[in-house]
């Protein structure tokens, strides 16, 4: 079982929390930080594993991450997961990101963070494993994408021109923003 | 001003969508807070307009507020507007919000149940996917047990999106409604052999959790996941399958033996590292459960052992970790061939990575030997020394205590130096393990008696250089190593070479800056050292002067003890002082007063073990929760607790009581008594409460974690003066060792030469037995009490969820399970809205229908030949949709006329499944059952008997609501073609009638408790008038009670909790509870009620006899040819027979009259003969052999208790001689 799934980047700032069971609020910030004080601290070259903090889990729980770029991915999963396995799996999501939003990056994750859930829930599905198959996952994600569309999406919304217009009064455009190299770098799939 | 108002009406028409809002955050990020709560004010008014798209806007706004930590549960509501949506992009972001912050506590999740149900039945796949995925991350165990048949029916939908969601989901559900898992399991076994892949993972997914909580119950699963191993392809169900496998094996050593060798070739051909790596856990798990008797044994663990190697020599540092964390599982059974890895392992410990220091670190401790254990010991205390930061140093420190003081001291063969390590240890700055050493400390100066003398002069140079342990930092947590050696001193204060210093060092007016508990133990063995110098001094007259001065040491240092503000320190503090005050005086005298002294800590302390307590056995005859006086009566909860349970009485008592009814009252009465008294325990400060053991007590009560830890900043490495080093001790050890081994070779030579025989020495390296420990040691065992039990089994968590899905998994699923018990209402939702109600039941109704239908089609697919049958079925079906409606709507009426109602739907639905059996269910069942025949095909008989038994279910009601003809011809419909149909036949018999009112009335055992009968008895009103007020009341026997709500008389009679109007017919239950089964009973009874007019009201009454035959305490319990043979060759059963004369009917319609009227199921059917079986509810097997030959039908029977057998048989040729 996965008990969360976190993404934060690199100063700790949450980019997408999924918690499979239940904590308050402020016990899941806590959780987060304590997490993100245990893997920043780790080089690049050390591995992956990490015994569970002591706010989740306890002896049977490990966290396994994953950093690319400016992220982290970080899972906290118990013995029952093959850590090998879970590495991949976190290889297969960051890939479908990759494919979703073409080439993402740490803003698009941001933005849209409700996507970014979407995708995920193609994943993992209340703790577990619900499909690998990135094929898969990319498909059922477009179709229900298409089916927003068709639905209108959002932009039905008539909130949604307006705060267009309201944009061209904002002096600044979040595409000004520099932030120099965040385009995650996708390593080659290992064989898997 | 006027501005800002038209800005604010602006802005909020001009809503902020999601990206806006991160948007703006990001662009204040020095007042973040402050602009945040302005987009929650916001967000409020967004919630408050009627657009659902603006409400969904703000609610996914919410979503991401609440990743920052914000609470947004006062939302929970409108998330729930948003959920119900119509449009998928709404409604999945209501779901996406209601997974991120709803669980079980969320009150308005009461709400939802509909919604979802309707979402899931959606005809839109990505509605139903979204509703489940959101549901498994709140699901509750009311939304489990209300959706579970839901939920199961789209385990078959035909797209495999829904089908693998719906399978994963189904853990959730076991989680939180473990009635749910047998009924469903079936289904999910036929799940892992799916089409779909994604489909087939994820019920390998679901049943490898289960299994590897409760691996016993799966085992019967093996062969079916052997299959899936050796053909999948997916390396994701292989890994999983693999994993299951090794928490299986334990449990069967057979089941290894077949899979190394597929598990061997796997590790040979994939290239996947994690399949890999998995593959050899398993293999290791099968070699530990094998532990001894295979050939290739050693091959199998060699070659782990060299992948493993391979894996930790490898340059990825997760594939080095991971070949450790394997590699320590080997160790458990085969130590020898992890230590030849020796110099692998400790190379890891200079490891950049902390990860992989601590995983070698966990090999060490099983590689230890009586040889090495010095030798790792002192790299590790190299380590320590290098170690920075100090949660790795802690851990090399619980490490090196871990792995010396493993299995009872087992590898220390030099005491000296494990004192002297520990002692070098209390030298770490900062540790927060001081409790630890401490505890070391005590725990060897106590058992290990040699080594005492040396123990005490080490501790007597702690306590000297004490200022060195605590520093500046009273807080520290090692000063805990003071309270150690004070206490040893004190209690070994014979063995002090100068005991007279100590005292002094004791009672320095530093210690008073110590924590309290350590001065308390300074100040009592202060004491214990005062009696030891007095003795030392007595011997010697001429020095009375010493003892005289040490009485004056003790007078003048006390008092800083007196005036702690602990109270323990204070209160031993001011005895003392009283008592050498005393002593003073007395010396004053020359009166010699040390034995009296000595005798004040005589005796000798021995270690007690922690939980031999716990291991006391009660001793015969004593009642520890009994009543030694009756407490004083009155208390109120419990008076409150009566009242409310009494309006209960009709609902569903049943499945709450599954204990004998007056146990249950004992029980109830005897816990709520126990909370009584603990809850006066707990506010009596004179109450001492029970605690495993002192010393744990003491940890507690310290928190040593709660100990700020201050670092002493000391550039140069503290050197204690006096003290040894271990070093030294290491290099004394090999002296010695080569000393003994020199010795032995020349006791050895001795020998040889005096017995002439010719025998090479042994010059190769020594074995473990051959050091010899430096002292005599002599380990004193921890104190047991006397027969104390040997369990060892109270370390289980009472609290693991996982402890209720512990369910026998391989038993023939019994009627009653046959189908999820179907939402029934709990008894408080009798208060409910009549309205509501109504809603609830049709809504329930629903999906029984459509699982109905879906069975048909899955039918129509496999067996051609029965087609005409499926059509008729299926007309079958509609008609009963149609004619059910009426009664339903009728029902409903009811309802809504009348609110607290059980009515005839729902209690039907409860009751446990009726035993029915028309032809053709009897003839499905009949069909001779080869041993072998593969499971599936058992499970598809079980659903179609389900099946059937619903339909009968079904026709059943129709009875009663129209009697007779016109339902005939549909239960004609229903009958195989080449046997005669069989009459209508009812359970429900006539009890009472009288021109106003007629009652029909069912008995049946309650399956889940064998002292329980509920009788259900339909009313129904014949008249023209009104009935109201109806109150049923039984004469109880000595055997036979109505079951009456808490504080009822024995003579009270119960409220029919309708009332019914004209032409109506209502059904309500009783619960009976009975003793003895063995004798049928009658029990005579009387309802009374009002009939109301247009104009008048009379009040009426009805007399009637209850029979309860004992048929009436049968269950339809199926039962397999293979189980039943076994049944009867056990002998446990007693014989009887009967003979029918003159019987014309077909054989079936006998059968199907003995299945139906006694409760019986067919086992075998072979022509005119017919074996069958049932079990009564106090579980006593009946089994009968049914001949027929011309007009003849003899019954020979067998029943574990003559007694019913007599009265069954009796009842059944009563049954027979009325038609």
């Amino acid at each position: 079982m996965i008990k969360a799934i976190l993404i934060f980047n690199n100063h700790g700032k949450p980019r997408l929390i999924r918690f499979y069971e239940y904590f308050a609020e402020d016990v899941q910030q806590q959780i987060i930080r304590e997490t993100f004080h245990l893997v920043s601290k780790r080089d690049d070259n050390v591995c992956n594993f990490l015994e569970g903090g002591s706010l989740i889990g306890g002896s049977d729980y490990k966290l396994i991450y994953r950093h690319y770029a400016t992220l982290y991915f970080v899972f906290c999963v118990d013995s029952s997961e093959s850590e090998l396995g879970i590495l991949d799996l976190i290889q297969v999501f960051v890939e479908t990101l990759d494919k979703c939003f073409e080439n993402v990056c740490e803003l698009d994750l941001i933005f849209h963070m409700d996507k970014v859930h979407f995708i995920l829930q193609e994943v993992v599905m209340g703790g577990m494993v619900l499909e690998t198959n990135m094929n898969e996952i990319v498909g059922q994600v477009e179709l229900q994408n298409r089916m927003e569309k068709s639905e209108g999406g959002f932009s039905a919304a008539p909130a949604r021109a307006v705060s267009a217009v309201k944009n061209i009064n904002l002096p600044e455009m979040p595409r000004n923003i520099n932030i120099g190299d965040i385009n995650i770098k996708v390593p080659s799939l290992s064989p898997f | 001003m006027a501005l800002k108002i038209v800005k604010g009406s602006i802005d909020r028409m001009f809503d902020k969508n999601l990206q806006d809002l991160v948007r703006g955050i990001r662009n204040h990020k020095e007042d973040e807070a402050k602009y945040i709560s302005t987009c929650i004010d916001e967000i409020k008014q967004e919630l408050k307009q009627d657009n659902i798209a603006v409400k969904s806007n703000a609610v996914c706004k919410l979503t991401y507020l609440q990743m920052l930590g914000y609470d947004v549960s006062w939302a929970a509501f409108n998330i729930v507007e948003v959920m119900s949506s119509s449009k998928f992009t709404y409604k999945r972001i209501g779901y996406l919000a209601a997974s991120q912050c709803f669980h079980e506590s969320t009150d308005v999740i009461m709400l939802t149940t509909n919604q979802i149900r309707k979402d899931l039945s959606s005809p839109n796949q990505y509605d139903t996917g979204v509703a489940l995925t959101g549901l498994s991350c709140f699901v509750t165990p009311d939304l489990a047990r209300d959706l579970a048949n839901d939920i199961m029916t789209l385990m078959s939908h035909t797209k495999p999106y829904i089908r693998k969601k719906a399978v994963l989901i189904m853990y959730k559900v076991f989680l939180k409604y473990p009635e749910s898992l047998r009924p469903a399991f079936p289904r999910m076994k036929e799940k892992l052999e799916d089409p779909d892949p994604g489909v087939q993972s994820a019920a390998v997914n679901v049943i490898c959790e289960l299994a590897r909580r409760n691996p016993k119950n799966y085992l019967s699963l093996a062969p079916l996941f052997f299959k899936l191993m050796t053909s999948s392809t997916n390396n994701w169900v292989l890994i999983k399958i693999i994993k299951l496998f090794g928490a299986l094996t334990p449990l069967e050593p057979r089941l290894g033996k077949k899979l190394i060798e597929p598990l061997t070739n796997l590790i040979h051909s994939t290239s996947a590292m994690s399949l890999l790596y998995e593959c050899v856990n398993t293999v290791i798990a099968v070699l530990i459960s094998l532990s001894s008797g295979m050939p290739n044994h050693s091959a199998s663990i060699q070659l782990c052992v060299q992948k493993l190697r391979i894996l930790i020599e490898d340059s990825d540092q997760n594939l080095k970790y991971l070949g450790l964390l394997a590699m320590s599982k080997i160790l458990k059974t085969h130590p020898k061939s992890v230590q030849s890895h020796k110099d692998l392992i400790l190379q890891c410990l200079d490891d950049k990575d902390e990860s992989i220091r601590l995983r070698a670190l966990d090999l060490l401790y099983g590689m230890v030997s009586k040889k090495n254990l010095m030798e790792i010991v002192k790299k590790l205390m190299l380590h320590v020394d290098k170690a920075e930061g100090t949660t790795y140093r802690d851990e090399l420190l619980t490490k090196i205590i871990d792995i010396c003081s493993q299995s009872n001291y087992q590898y220390i063969t030099n005491f000296e130096w494990y004192i002297s390590i520990l002692v070098e240890l209390t030298r770490l700055e900062g540790t927060r393990h001081g409790h630890l050493i401490a505890s070391q400390m005590l725990d060897v100066a106590i058992r290990v008696k040699a080594i005492r003398a040396f123990a005490v002069a080490q501790m007597a140079t702690l306590l000297d250089n004490a200022h060195l342990l605590t520093g500046n930092t009273q807080h520290s947590g090692i000063c805990e190593v003071l309270y150690a050696a004070a206490w040893i001193c004190g209690e070994f204060s014979e063995h002090l070479e100068d005991p007279m210093a100590t005292l002094e060092a004791m009672l320095r007016p530093k210690v008073a800056t110590l924590p309290g508990h350590i001065q308390a133990v300074y100040v009592q063995n202060a004491a214990k050292l005062f009696s030891t110098v007095l003795c030392g001094q007595e011997g010697a007259p001429a020095d009375s002067k010493v003892a005289q001065e040490t009485s004056q040491l003790l007078i003048d240092r006390l008092p800083v003890f007196v005036q702690s503000d602990n109270l323990e320190v204070q209160e031993r503090a001011s005895c003392i002082l009283q008592l050498v005050k005393y002593i003073q005086k007395l010396q004053q005298k020359d009166v010699e007063v040390a034995e009296e002294v000595t005798a004040l800590f005589a005796g000798e302390l021995n270690p007690v073990a922690p939980k031999a307590q716990k291991k006391v056995p009660v001793p015969e005859g004593l009642d520890l929760d009994a009543w030694i006086n009756e407490p004083p009566s009155g208390s109120e909860s419990e008076d409150e607790g009566r009242k409310t349970k009494g309006k209960a009485v009709f609902a569903r008592e049943e499945s709450r009581h599954t204990k004998p009814r007056y146990t249950e009252v004992d029980e109830k009465e005897l816990a709520m008594r126990r909370e009584v008294r603990k809850a006066e325990q707990a506010n009596n400060p004179f109450y001492i409460k029970a605690s495993p053991s002192s010393q744990k007590v003491y940890q507690e009560a310290v928190g040593v974690e709660h100990i700020p830890v201050v670092q002493i900043d000391l550039s140069v490495p503290l050197k204690v003066p006096g003290m040894p080093m271990s070093d030294q001790y290491v290099k004394l050890e090999e002296e010695r060792r080569e000393k003994n081994k020199a010795d032995r070779k020349k006791k050895d030579k001795k020998k040889r030469r005096e017995k002439g025989r010719q025998r090479r020495g042994d010059s190769g390296p020594e074995s473990e037995e051959d050091i010899t420990p430096a002292h005599m040691v002599d380990i004193v065992t921890e104190e047991m009490p006397e027969n104390a039990l040997p369990s060892d089994d109270d370390d289980k968590d009472p609290n693991d969820p996982h402890k209720a899905l512990n369910i026998d998994l391989d038993k023939p699923l019994a009627d009653s399970e046959k189908k999820l018990p179907v939402r029934t209402h709990r008894p408080d939702e009798v208060l409910k809205s009549p309205i509501e109600d109504a809603e609830g039941l049709e809504v329930t109704s629903e999906p029984k229908k459509k699982s109905g239908k879906e069975k048909d089609k899955e039918r129509k697919k496999g067996k051609e030949k029965k087609k005409k049958k499926h059509k008729q079925e299926e007309g079958e079906d509609l008609m009963e949709a149609g004619s059910e409606e009426p009664v339903q709507s009728k029902v409903t009426n009811d309802v809504a006329a009348q609110p607290p109602a059980s009515t005839p739907e729902e209690a039907a639905a409860v009751t446990d499944a009726p035993p029915a059996s028309t032809p053709d269910a009897a003839s499905g069942v009949a069909a001779v059952v080869p041993d072998s025949e593969p499971e599936e095909t058992k499970s598809s008989k079980h659903k179609k008997k389900k099946q059937k038994k619903e339909k009968d279910k079904k026709k059943k009601h129709h009875h009663h609501h129209h009697s007779d003809g016109a339902r005939e011809e549909s239960v004609q419909n229903g009958t195989v073609e080449d046997e005669e149909p069989l009459p209508p036949m009812s359970n429900y018999a006539m009890l009472a009638e009288n021109s106003y009112i007629k009652m029909v009335c069912d008995i049946q055992g309650n399956l889940h408790d064998g002292s329980q009968v509920v009788v259900s008895v339909i009313f129904e009103n014949k008249c023209d008038s009104f009935i109201k007020s109806m109150e049923f009341n039984v004469m109880d026997s000595l055997n036979s009670k109505l079951q009456r709500p808490e504080g009822a008389g024995p003579h009270d009679s119960l409220t029919v909790p309708f009332h019914l109007p004209p032409g109506i017919s209502s059904e309500a239950r009783f619960i009976f509870s009975v003793q003895s089964i063995v004798m049928p009973q009658k029990l005579k009874g009387t309802l009374t009620f009002i009939v109301k007019t247009e104009d008048s009201s009379t009040h009426e009454k009805l007399d009637f006899k209850l029979h309860f035959t004992c048929t009436s305490y049968l269950i339809t319990t199926p039962c397999y040819s293979d189980a039943y043979a076994k049944l009867l060759e056990s002998g446990d059963l007693k014989g009887s027979s009967l003979k029918l004369e003159g019987i014309n009917q077909p054989f079936h319609h006998l059968l199907a009259r003995i299945c139906f009227h006694h409760h019986f199921s067919v086992v075998e059917r072979i022509d005119s003969c017919a074996s069958m079986y049932s079990r009564s509810i106090q579980g006593h097997h009946v089994c009968l052999l049914v001949k027929t030959a011309d007009q003849t039908v003899s019954i020979d029977a067998k029943c574990d208790e003559p007694g019913l057998l007599r009265n069954v048989l009796d009842e059944i040729k009563l049954t027979f001689s009325q038609c």
